[in-house]
């Protein structure tokens, strides 16, 4: 083995992500569904949600409140969050009746509930931050919530100070970093085939 | 400036639909709805250009099982 540390990564990268299984150029004709289109739509709206959410960060609440471009910027950013989670639900829903954790894509399906799970986490933290009264009413019973679970003392829904750095920085790099290891996965695994193609090639389900 | 004005009214109380102790507002009913369909039309509208990705060979690009 190399003592070049750099070498050892380079080819152990190699092996396990080889370059055509990262970006292959044809797939099986089973992917031909608009099942799959879904997943990349909640990347589309991933990518549409962090554009306006730094264009929102960029501005401030006094912009998001009183501007008319700041109105349509807010709103885009809502929209994109409502059609990530439909999109999100759509592909769960579709790899969940093809059991998409089959053929060791177990670590594919847990990076996906992992990603759905926060996502839901930074929905709830950008709820507390619109700076408006819907904001300080869900931000009291959010509170209540945490102080009946008795994780008040590490979560303080009424420290907007703490909401907006939850909202704006730790939990979108969260959500980005296993969206990316998903995909990742996705590649490496490849897609899952359909269930009646794997028994009737290999005799039984795996 | 012109505004449009919106296609439903929505300066009201959101109307709730309640069957014992679950309730449910109407326009989250409507999201739901809609995903089911969507759902549905994602399983059975034929994908645009099937016939000649069925051509190929049922594995390619690395797939694995």
């Amino acid at each position: 083995m190399s003592s070049n540390w750099t070498r050892r990564l380079r080819e152990a990268s190699l092996e396990r992500y080889a370059p055509k299984d990262l970006l292959p150029d044809t797939q099986p004709a089973y992917v031909a569904s608009w099942i799959y289109v879904f997943g990349v739509l909640t990347i589309a709206a991933l990518i549409m949600l962090i554009a306006s959410g730094l264009y929102l960060t960029l501005e401030g609440p006094s912009w998001w409140h009183t501007s008319s471009v700041g109105h349509y910027v807010n709103s885009v950013h809502l929209w994109s969050v409502e059609l990530f989670f439909a999109f999100m639900v759509v592909h769960l829903w579709g790899k969940f009746w093809m059991a998409a954790w089959r053929g060791k894509r177990t670590a594919t399906w847990i990076t996906g509930v992992l990603a759905f799970m926060t996502s839901i986490i930074t929905a709830f933290t950008g709820y507390v931050i619109q700076t408006n009264f819907d904001s300080q009413w869900i931000a009291t019973q959010a509170k209540d919530g945490f102080n009946a679970m008795g994780i008040g003392a590490f979560f303080n829904t009424l420290n907007t100070g703490q909401a907006i750095l939850l909202h704006v920085s730790l939990l979108p790099l969260a959500v980005g970093i296993i969206v990316v290891w998903h995909i990742f996965l996705v590649r490496k695994r490849g897609v899952v085939p359909p269930i009646e193609e794997v028994v009737d090639h290999e005799g039984e389900r795996s | 400036m012109i505004s449009l004005a919106a296609l439903i009214n929505l300066n009201h109380p959101a109307h709730y639909f309640s069957f014992g102790p679950f309730s449910v507002s109407a326009g989250n009913l409507a999201v739901i709805i809609g995903m089911f369909v969507i759902f549905l039309l994602a399983l059975f509208l034929p994908f645009p250009g099937h016939r000649n990705s069925a051509r190929r060979s049922g594995r390619a690009g690395g797939q694995k099982r």
